[in-house]
């Protein structure tokens, strides 16, 4: 059975069709990445994935592991495994790193029964990953993303993915505003992270990523669609011919 | 599927957990307000002469008052008149009016504060707090007494403090808030029934916590107690105010009045939970909390903080405030008020600086849920002789849904060209971002609000001593369920 099965999916924000049938099997184990032009609809997918209330699925059908995603509730979502990267990370003023990942944590585990963690069990375990991922000790007492310069928030989403462990983790745009060093330590982080039972949707604008993060698939969406579909020999061929290429033959299929 | 405004209304609707009633014989005086009803309050005290003519004076003033002006119509704040003779002045547990020990208290009245999770008898009591609880008009325990006493420490009910510490009471008695002071002050100062009484002798930095728990339980009473802290030179005391009352149908009043006075480098730090019943979803029933509370920072570098957080009654009417009078003395004033469903709260602070070198911190966190309306009115007023005045007001509200109000009156008089004042003011909504940033991580809906609650207030809360900050924490979450769905 495959990790997620996306079958012919739409969506809509505001009565307006943003996903006009995406279809997308991700077996656990591998990397997809979604490439596509600004507009197409990529937050929209990984919005809609995670379950946010704002996006109207208007048809379609998505299973995570056979279980029906669309019915679920955003926490459900996350506590059966999906985690998304946010593009913009929100700001939550007066509570901590650690005290949030480690009630996040407890909320999964009592999802499936697990005993929760005291901040004991929690803490060398936090520690070690955020020295994976280059962060200082003292962010862990700091406000959730408050402050936070761009890329201080795009490495406390990947220092949450790897603490949380999911099994569907969607990146939207982790790479944008990384400079090249941070750019090498979020794939560091990411690239440990990867392993048999966990898929990643890698989405970004831009091929540069995929040098760090090697994806299995690149898929590119255009107008709510995905165009075309290939190995990584398809993010380089985009990187240099643009995405006019993609685009050029969506637009060929709906005429013909 | 559920909506952020429809996660949010849900929140709102969870139970009154202290609203049962407990069954105890009543000594009650007849309904109404005059002459004869105070006569027989200060009787069924056994008050001294003096005590009944300050009542006196002080109901002949409210009854000027009320013909003049009526109640103060001033706060952002709508209830149909109160019918003051429509209300039971005094109402006590049938049992000796002094107890000598907690064995005395009638066991109904032990276990209802135990169901409250305050447990009376003092072996089971927390260390470092020493309590004292009032069952409707009259104290029925104080604990620790005699511990504290070896430090020359004075904690009693204000009864017996009229009996045996006269010399104290008359000094400082209606020294910070005069009966005519306002409408709830002169009706309190008339009929007052109880409440605790505190004495912190010279360099005495008290031991323990200390802590009164008010508890309306009767129908159709009102209560009105009083509390006077004096802390001597260079003393130290932390005390702390919870209360909660049955759930009814109709409303009740609550009118207390709170004074306190800090000499030469004394501090008292006040910290409140108030949690009165709030009424039900329609704004049926719930206390009416129309409180006067005021400290008076009579010596130098004394210092008075206010810690309050304010979940319950169906309408608050509330300013703690600090008379800064000692040169290089401070104020502070630290705030959450919560109001849901139809709940109404007009709540602050006033800091008068008259020294020099004086400072205050207002800090005011108002959050609003269902239908509530909250507003903060503050006043900040520097006199002329205030030299190098500093104040520092920081004023946020957050709303949940959109059917609540938040609404800000600051007022600032400054008399003093080198007063230095800063204020800062925001008001948000819970955003549906945060909300969704945290359920995306796994938290269940009303558990990620109570956490964006909970760290919007966290400034205030910090100021509280650690296990009430955890009550704090508990209630606010409580209070809020409901208000997502
Ligand atoms: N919350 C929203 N409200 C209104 N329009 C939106 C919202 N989110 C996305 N859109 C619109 O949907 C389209 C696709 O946006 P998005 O999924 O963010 O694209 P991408 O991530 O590929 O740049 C755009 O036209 C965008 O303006
Ligand atoms: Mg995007």
């Amino acid at each position: 059975m495959a990790l997620l099965e996306i079958k012919d999916l739409h969506a809509s924000v505001d009565g307006q069709e943003i996903l006009k049938g995406v279809n997308l099997t991700v077996n656990a184990g591998e990397v997809h990445s979604i490439m596509g032009p600004n507009g197409s609809g990529k937050s929209t997918l990984s919005a809609v994935l995670a379950r946010r209330a704002t996006y109207e699925v208007t048809g379609g059908s998505v299973l995570l592991n056979g279980k029906d995603l669309l019915a679920m509730e955003p926490e459900e979502a996350a506590c059966e495994g999906v985690f998304l990267a946010f593009q913009y990370p929100v700001e939550i003023p007066g509570i901590g790193n650690a005290y949030f990942l480690r009630s996040a944590m407890n909320a999964i585990r009592k999802h499936h029964g697990q005993d929760e963690l005291d901040a004991m069990d929690f803490l060398p375990l936090y520690k070690e990953r955020m020295k994976l991922l280059e962060i200082d000790e003292k962010f862990m007492s700091r406000s959730v993303n408050e402050g936070f310069s761009g890329g201080e928030k795009k490495r406390n989403e990947i220092l949450q993915l790897a603490m949380l462990e999911p099994k569907l983790a969607i990146l939207d745009e982790t790479d944008s505003g990384l400079d090249i060093d941070a750019l090498r330590i979020v794939s560091r982080g990411v690239n440990a992270m990867r392993g048999p039972d966990r898929a990643f949707l890698v989405i970004t604008h831009y091929q540069r990523l995929l040098d760090y993060i090697k994806p299995d698939f690149v898929h590119v969406l255009v107008d709510g669609k995905i165009a075309r579909s290939g190995g990584p020999e398809l993010a380089i061929e985009l990187e240099k011919t643009g995405y006019g290429s993609a685009e050029a033959e969506a637009l060929q299929a709906q005429h013909a | 599927m559920s909506s952020t405004v429809d996660t949010i209304r849900d929140l709102a609707r969870q139970d009154y957990k202290w609203g049962f009633v407990t069954e105890v014989d009543e000594d009650r005086v007849p309904k109404g307000l005059n002459e004869d009803i105070v006569r027989l309050i200060s009787a069924r005290k056994g008050e001294p002469e003096w005590m009944l003519e300050w009542r006196l004076n002080a109901l002949r003033h409210w009854f000027q008052m009320a013909r003049e002006q009526g109640e103060p119509k001033w706060a952002n704040v709508k209830f149909p008149p109160v019918d003051y003779q429509d209300i039971v002045y005094y109402s006590a547990p049938k049992k000796k009016p002094t107890i000598e020990s907690l064995d005395q208290v009638d066991p109904e009245i032990v276990k209802t504060y135990e169901k409250l999770g305050i447990p009376l008898e003092e072996r089971k009591r927390l260390a470092g707090v020493a309590v004292d609880a009032v069952f409707d008009s009259v104290s029925v325990a104080t604990t620790f007494k005699d511990k504290l006493a070896e430090m020359g420490v004075i904690f009693c009910s204000f009864s017996e403090a009229v009996k045996n510490h006269p010399g104290l009471v008359k000094k400082y008695l209606g020294s910070v808030v005069p009966h005519t002071d306002n409408f709830y002050a002169a009706l309190n100062a008339a009929v007052f029934t109880d409440g605790s009484f505190v004495y912190v002798p010279k360099g005495v930095r008290c031991p323990m916590e200390l802590s009164t728990y008010f508890r309306i339980n009767a129908a159709e009473t009102g209560q009105f107690e009083r509390t006077l802290i004096v802390a001597d030179e260079g003393s130290h005391v932390s005390y702390l105010e919870g209360c909660t009352a049955p759930i009814r149908d109709t409303n009740q009043l609550h009118a207390a009045v709170v004074e306190l006075i800090a000499l030469d480098n004394a501090q008292i730090k006040y910290s409140t939970v108030q949690n009165w019943y709030p009424g039900d979803k329609e704004g049926r029933g719930g206390i009416y909390n129309f409180v006067t509370k005021r400290g008076k920072c009579a010596g130098r570098n004394s210092k008075i903080s206010w810690t309050q957080v304010e979940t319950g009654s169906a309408i608050t009417w509330k300013y703690p405030s600090c008379i800064l009078q000692g040169d290089g003395s401070v104020g502070e004033f630290y705030s959450v008020a919560l109001t849901n469903n139809r709940q109404q709260a007009d709540t602050g602070t006033k800091m008068i600086h008259i020294g020099k070198n004086t400072r205050s911190t207002i800090v005011s966190k108002g959050i609003s849920a269902g239908h509530g309306q909250n507003t903060y009115r503050g006043q900040v007023k520097i006199l002329k002789g205030a030299t190098n005045a500093r104040n520092y007001t920081q004023c946020d509200s957050l709303l949940i849904g959109d059917k609540c109000g938040a609404h800000t009156f600051p007022y600032i008089d400054v008399r003093n060209s080198t007063a230095k004042m800063e204020h800062e003011a925001s008001t948000s909504k819970i955003g549906e971002d945060q909300l969704f940033y945290l359920r995306q991580r796994g938290l269940k809906a009303e558990d990620a609000v109570s956490m964006i609650v909970n760290g919007f207030c966290k400034t205030v809360f910090k100021e509280l001593p650690m296990e009430f900050a955890v009550e704090a924490q508990k209630l606010l979450g409580v209070s809020l369920e409901g208000s997502v769905g």
